[in-house]
């Protein structure tokens, strides 16, 4: 593209002449060639491409969420910079570091609370973001990779906030952090080493403080934005989003582009700018809790990990813990990190669902993890006792492999049959499963964080 | 750029030559990465704390051991156990952590039975699971009886998966 030389400033004052060389371009382009020119020449901007799909703008393809964590990203950036020069990472001090930050600082409460609130909308929308991508079918070549890469932005997002929940060094932090970390001694061969690599030692103490706030400001930072920027190239080498189609409509080839500037960058500034006052709202009105300061001779009933773990401490309660915290998550992961190579009978990328058998079935495997998922834990808190009648058995058979298999072979069978009944296409029957699993996780999560009392009985929260 | 026309045995010896060096490369680039790796978790590895004396991982003087009834538990928070006294007057020092998940266990004194508060794991007097999700018995340090006081050893946690009599220190008999 022919890019015309700047005008010369040679005979215009000192002032102009510095402002040229600083803005070469009018601030506010006016002509469509303007635009492109100011997208292509501008050091922010020109990671974005100059044109996108028409099509791809619509809000019912995106709901913005790809957006919208990288807007949250930035904010935790910005905030967690200030919190830098308040915060103390030492066991004595950390939390009254926390409360001057509070009670003394200026808008100190203000920006742990925007710091905290964006952490945790973050977890949530990266994990609709994911949900978008697998039911609009982004996930289909030539996307497979940024699938993988988004899987470790979410792990690594999941990271950042585990290590954040620590620092406080409140009651809530120490606890919530020993019985996650306790997790790990459950892994097989290496769990007891992992564990006390993690912890600096065999408790929670000033080395996991130590440990826990380099990783929180240094490490995780750097590779989130390494991998931010691979995962945005991954789109843009695959030519955009995918393009949103009704079921059985064709791909079009090629695809009406619309210049970003100002299609698609204003659509974002709008979004961030939406998203941004819902925080700082939120972050008015409700405080991150606070609660007493750290004690390592008291722990609280109950105890419970943080909420995005909630499901995987619920699963403890019910699984043998080599089952729960290795075997069902090496489960899952394998099977996320697969599914975008799985050979599928049709390219189903664009269609929200795939097709229309597809959201019949991705409704009926919801309901039926509804269903199921609350059924079973009800049953193994109050009926089942297999001590008794599987007391020959050591308790990695009984309450590990036997239950993995019976649920491996359910869902198999699931599947089988739902391909069956709807003589569907793999796609679909691939959608169904991962609906299963998805509803049963989040079930899992709210019975952890709401049903779960004291001594972690099930009990009503509402009351 | 070698074209498409037979190899003379000179390119032959060249290029395998350089295959060879390629691979050469390979290796030695993998040997450094393999020496980052380990030099980093090394780096990364805890460190053995350090104990102050009469702190946790220092051996602790407990008591005399008359000043400990039958039957009885005591909590010494500095070093992180309790001093159990079973009923045939033999001592036991349990690690207050709870096998399940790593909370700490109180006392209680009316149940004669530790209970964590995390998930209702419950051990007897002796640290033994009286009730799940605890996987073993709560861990022992060694406890050994000099001119009468009882002393526990804090520096060694010692992993049991059930109670065992070879697990008592009997104070000898006067």
């Amino acid at each position: 593209m022919a890019i015309p030389n700047n005008p010369s400033p040679e005979k215009s004052g000192l002032f102009l002449q510095i402002w040229r060389s600083i803005f070469p371009d009018p601030l506010i382009p006016r002509s469509d060639q303007a635009r492109k020119r100011y997208l292509f020449k501008n050091l922010i901007l020109h990671f974005r491409p100059l044109t996108v799909p028409e099509k791809t703008l619509k809000f019912s393809l995106t709901w913005g969420l790809g957006g919208m964590a990288a807007v949250l990203v930035l904010l935790q950036f910005g905030t967690g910079v200030l919190l830098k020069f308040v915060y103390v990472p030492t066991p004595v001090a950390a939390y009254s570091s926390i409360e001057i930050l509070q009670n003394e600082v200026a808008f100190g409460q203000l920006i742990r609370n925007l710091h905290h609130w964006s952490a945790n909308l973050l977890v949530l929308i990266v994990f609709l973001h994911l949900l978008r991508v697998f039911f609009t079918g982004s996930f289909h070549p030539p996307r497979q990779f940024s699938w993988v890469i988004g899987l470790g932005l979410f792990s690594l997002v999941l990271i950042a906030n585990f290590t954040g929940y620590l620092l406080p060094y409140d009651q809530l932090a120490y606890w919530a952090v020993t019985v996650s970390t306790g997790m790990l001694e459950y892994i097989p061969g290496i769990g007891a080493w992992l564990q006390e690599t993690v912890r600096g030692g065999t408790v929670i103490g000033s080395a996991s403080l130590r440990i826990f706030f380099a990783l929180h400001t240094a490490v995780i930072p750097v590779a989130l934005v390494i991998l931010m920027g691979f995962h945005f190239w991954r789109i843009r080498r695959a030519g955009g989003l995918v393009i949103p189609r009704t079921p059985g409509e064709e791909i079009d080839e090629p695809p009406v582009r619309v210049a970003t500037l100002p299609n698609l960058l204003l659509r974002e500034v709008v979004v961030a700018s939406v998203l941004i006052a819902v925080v700082i709202l939120v972050s008015v009105f409700f405080n991150a809790p606070l609660g007493k300061p750290a004690n390592p001779g008291l722990s609280p009933n109950p105890t419970k990990a943080p909420w995005y773990f909630a499901g995987l401490q619920e699963m403890l309660l019910h699984l043998h813990p080599i089952a729960a915290v290795f075997t069902v998550p090496l489960i899952l992961a394998t099977v996320l990190l697969l599914l975008p190579y799985v050979s599928y009978d049709s390219d189903s990328r664009g269609i929200w669902f795939a097709s229309h058998k597809g959201r019949r079935m991705a409704v009926i495997a919801a309901i039926a993890a509804l269903i199921v998922t609350p059924f079973l834990i009800i049953i193994d808190d109050f009926v089942i006792e297999p001590g008794k009648w599987l007391s020959g058995l050591t308790p990695e058979i009984r309450n590990g492999l036997i239950p993995i298999v019976i649920l491996v072979a359910a869902i198999m069978g699931f599947y089988l049959m739902m391909k069956w009944r709807f003589s569907a296409s793999n796609n679909d029957g691939v959608q169904a499963v991962f609906v299963f699993i998805v509803v049963s996780l989040v079930v899992l999560t709210i019975v952890g964080v709401w049903f779960r009392g004291p001594g972690m009985k099930l009990v009503w929260p509402l009351r | 750029m070698p074209n498409n026309t037979e190899e003379t045995g000179m390119e032959r010896r060249t290029s395998r030559r350089r295959s060879f060096l390629n691979w050469l490369w390979l290796g030695l680039g993998l040997v450094a990465l393999a020496e980052i790796v380990w030099l980093v978790v090394s780096f990364l590895r805890p460190r053995k704390p350090r104990a102050k004396a009469g702190g946790f991982g220092s051996v602790i003087e407990t008591g005399t051991v008359d000043s400990f009834a039958t039957g009885t538990v005591t909590a010494f928070p500095r070093g992180k156990f309790y001093l159990s006294r079973l009923e045939n007057g033999g001592f036991l020092a349990l690690s207050r952590t709870c096998t399940h998940l790593g909370c700490t266990v109180p006392w209680f004194e009316k149940e004669k039975k530790f209970t964590c508060p995390c998930h209702a794991s419950a051990f007897d007097i002796t640290g033994d699971v009286i009730n799940a999700p605890a996987p073993r018995a709560l861990d022992v340090y060694r406890v050994f009886v000099e001119n009468n006081v009882v002393k526990v050893d804090t520096s060694i946690r010692i992993r049991r998966t059930e109670f065992r009599k070879a697990q008592v220190t009997f104070p000898r008999k006067p």
